[in-house]
């Protein structure tokens, strides 16, 4: 089932992805790539937004680790699709027991949901929102544990990050209806978390890509009469590359197959996501230096299609958190059980979930 | 990419009847006695007595058969016991190589006989082993030894030096690496010999490392005769064996924890006023850590099923070198304390950082390991 899954989206994604590369605008600063419209009906169609639910909600029942893949073939590929963003939202409406989402959606925190004489009121502002321009349904958890679902009545602020992605300012102050807020399933912290997962998992898939491409180049590419693959150097170098691929996929599999204790085990959730997180942003840090240099000059151009790996793995290490947001969360908790909690801690707690 | 995955690790490694049974072992057999300093030696820590209760526990040669004194554990039961042991600083360097990694080698090589006379006394603690793979002029680059063992009348006549040899003055057996014939193919024509470290013309020679500790040694042999029977598995199937024991030494929890009693000892000291910079300092260590482990569980796992993790498991020891490496780094710039007199983290910290070189050499240099990976991509 999940080979079949994996099989069916690389081979959907390697259809538009050239699609996507060619809307790039000419320059970084001119904005987002335009909504990949037909990608998006074609995600939709094989019901790839409901990966992470159950037959009962609609979903496949898929393990989280049989899922997951599918975000890291949209990295991989370089899809500009809030994929990731409209599973998690899905997700959370079917636990909520809410409708699920219409098109592409988006999970927001930071507004406030106060109730006026007729039901509720919703306030705020949300910067760097994926896709918040192409997004239908907007699931809004508050700092209390509530959940609200809308499809309309927010205005939009356009921006975009590093891999012209859309990147939006979404301002809410609406009135809503009682029964569209109910209380939600998980704490805003604990979704941030499943953010967190879904980025490592994305920068997985672009990193696992990156390395390929380097070891494809390497071999391509001949100076000095040989291939460059066959200078040591260059060996040293795409294995250190690899080391740092292996051990984000493995962080980001290792917090993946924790999205099922969500429920029953949010503290310990988080401190997995965040050493995934952290893990994978430090290694895409890494990992983008040495395919720079590996490609040379050739790699630094627009026209060739190593930026959308590079600069994807530039801005999701900074997206759910970045390494400091992480390490400083998971480094709190050692240091608030001291030397004696410290081993029961890594080896029982949250070793322990698998 | 296949090489580069690690399938999640086994259900049910929490074992924590297991755990439990392991740290009140500790608590009773090493006490508050044995300090931080002395846990900060991690598998270097020598404590014949203590291997001996570990012994008698059931704890070591876990894996083997019971018909060769073992206990019929699964690798996994094993592995939870051996990151325990670690985690504390426990003294396993007594039993650590026998146990590893010459336990294994004679299960799977050795003759009936090696068998039934070693591998019991291996499982009660009471026989240690050293590995006589290095020589002094061969280092990364160990199919160039010259170590020869002549075919003579009942046996073989062995010539040679080993060098860098851990604790071969308190093993009773090495296993020798040698030239058994001469052949065209390198990696031809060697052999793996069991060596009872009390034949005449055996000399050990100590070699002070750079803290000026005893570990290593010289082992010289001239004119050692050992009898037909000390050939381990088949003759000139060396190279083949050598690279199976190095899995085993590559692929442990050994491999991620050497710096551990420092990243206690720091963890301790900050809890009392944990600044920002503390927090993310140690949270980004700990980070590492978490992944390390989950990615050498499961390699243990792949060696569980009877996979073949070679790969995987070069990869675990040269990320976790780096990072065993970075621990006592980072440390120092977290807490001012290093050159205090009586200062325990001062300690720590010094025998950390002058076992830390040793982390990405022993067992592989990072070079060799990433010139391993390197083939593993298609790139040799």
């Amino acid at each position: 089932m999940s080979e079949m899954i994996f099989d069916t989206a690389n081979r959907l994604f390697a259809d538009h992805a050239k699609a996507a590369f060619a809307a790039l605008p000419q320059r970084q600063v001119d904005g987002a790539v335009a909504w990949q419209s037909e990608l998006w009906e074609a995600i939709e169609e094989f019901g790839f937004p409901l990966a992470l639910l159950s037959e009962e909600e609609g979903g496949f029942g898929l393990e989280s680790l049989e899922a997951l893949p599918i975000i890291r073939l949209v990295g991989a590929h370089a899809l500009p699709v809030p994929l990731a963003e409209t599973m998690l939202a899905n997700y959370l409406l079917a636990a909520a027991g809410l409708s699920l989402a219409r098109g592409p959606a988006v999970v927001v925190t930071g507004v406030e949901i106060v109730s006026e004489s007729t039901g509720w009121r919703l306030q705020g502002k949300v910067r760097e929102v994926a896709w918040g321009r192409a997004a239908q349904t907007v699931v809004v958890l508050d700092d209390v544990g509530r959940i609200a679902r809308i499809e309309q009545g927010w205005s939009i602020e356009e921006g975009h990050n590093l891999a012209a992605e859309a990147r939006d300012t979404l301002h809410f102050d609406i009135s809503l209806a009682a029964e569209m807020v109910a209380t939600s399933p998980v704490r805003c912290e604990v979704f941030e978390a499943m953010g967190a997962v879904m980025r490592a998992q994305g920068l997985a898939g672009v990193l696992e890509e990156t390395l390929k491409r380097c070891i494809d180049y390497s071999g391509e590419r001949v100076q000095f009469g040989r291939p460059i693959c066959a200078f040591q150097v260059i060996q040293q170098n795409l294995a250190e590359l690899a080391g740092q691929v292996a051990a984000a996929r493995a962080g980001a599999d290792m917090a993946g197959a924790a999205l099922s204790l969500v429920k029953t085990q949010p503290q310990n959730f988080i401190l997995l996501a965040a050493a995934a997180k952290m893990r994978a942003g430090e290694a895409a840090g890494k990992a983008a230096w040495v395919a720079h240099q590996v490609h040379g000059a050739i790699g630094y151009t627009r026209e060739f299609q190593l930026h959308p790996l590079t600069t994807r793995l530039w801005a999701w290490r900074d997206e759910f958190g970045n390494e400091n947001y992480w390490a400083e969360i998971l480094g709190e908790t050692c240091l608030a059980g001291g030397a004696e909690d410290f081993w029961p801690l890594l080896a029982d707690r949250v070793g322990g979930m698998q | 990419m296949n090489m580069l995955s690690f399938p999640p690790p086994p259900a049910g490694m929490a074992m924590p009847e297991l755990r439990t049974e392991v740290r009140d072992f500790l608590r009773e057999q090493l006490g508050d006695d044995y300090g931080p300093e002395q846990r900060a030696q991690s598998w270097m820590g020598f404590d014949a007595e203590f291997s001996y209760q570990l012994g008698k526990k059931g704890w070591l040669g876990m894996t083997l058969p019971k018909e060769y004194g073992g206990h019929s554990r699964s690798a996994l039961e094993r592995y939870v016991v051996m990151e325990e042991l670690l985690a504390a600083g426990a003294p396993v360097a007594a039993h650590w190589i026998a146990d590893r990694q010459s336990a294994p080698l004679l299960l799977h090589y050795g003759s009936e006989e090696q068998r039934q006379t070693i591998l019991p006394r291996i499982a009660a603690g009471k026989c240690f082993f050293c590995i006589g793979m290095s020589e002094p002029d061969s280092g990364s680059d160990l199919a160039s030894i010259r170590t020869r063992a002549l075919r003579v009348d009942g046996g073989f006549r062995v010539n040679g030096t080993k060098l860098w040899t851990t604790y071969a003055h308190h093993a009773h057996y090495m296993i020798l690496f040698c030239r058994t014939d001469n052949s065209d193919d390198r990696h031809g024509g060697t052999s793996q010999l069991l060596v009872d470290l009390t034949t005449p013309g055996i000399s050990i020679n100590p070699i002070g490392d750079i803290a000026g500790e005893h570990h290593f040694n010289e082992v010289v042999l001239e004119d050692v005769f050992l009898p037909e029977s000390a050939l381990v598995g088949e003759l000139g199937q060396g190279w083949k064996q050598v690279t199976g024991e190095l899995a085993f030494e590559r692929s442990g929890p050994d491999r991620f924890l050497s710096s551990f009693t420092l990243l206690t000892q720091l963890v301790g000291i900050l809890s009392q006023a944990p600044s920002r910079e503390a927090k993310r300092a140690v949270g980004r260590l700990v980070g590492h850590v978490m992944v390390l482990r989950h990615m050498s569980q499961s390699v243990a796992g792949m060696l569980d099923r009877s996979e073949n993790p070679m790969l995987q498991a070069t990869i675990v020891k040269d990320l976790g070198a780096l990072v065993e490496q970075e621990i006592p780094d980072i440390a120092r710039t977290l807490v001012v304390d290093t050159g205090s007199p009586n200062s325990t983290f001062a300690a720590v910290l010094a025998r950390t950082l002058l076992a830390a070189p040793s982390f990405s050499l022993r067992g592989g240099t990072r070079e060799i390991l990433r010139s391993i990976i390197a083939r593993g991509l298609g790139l040799r």
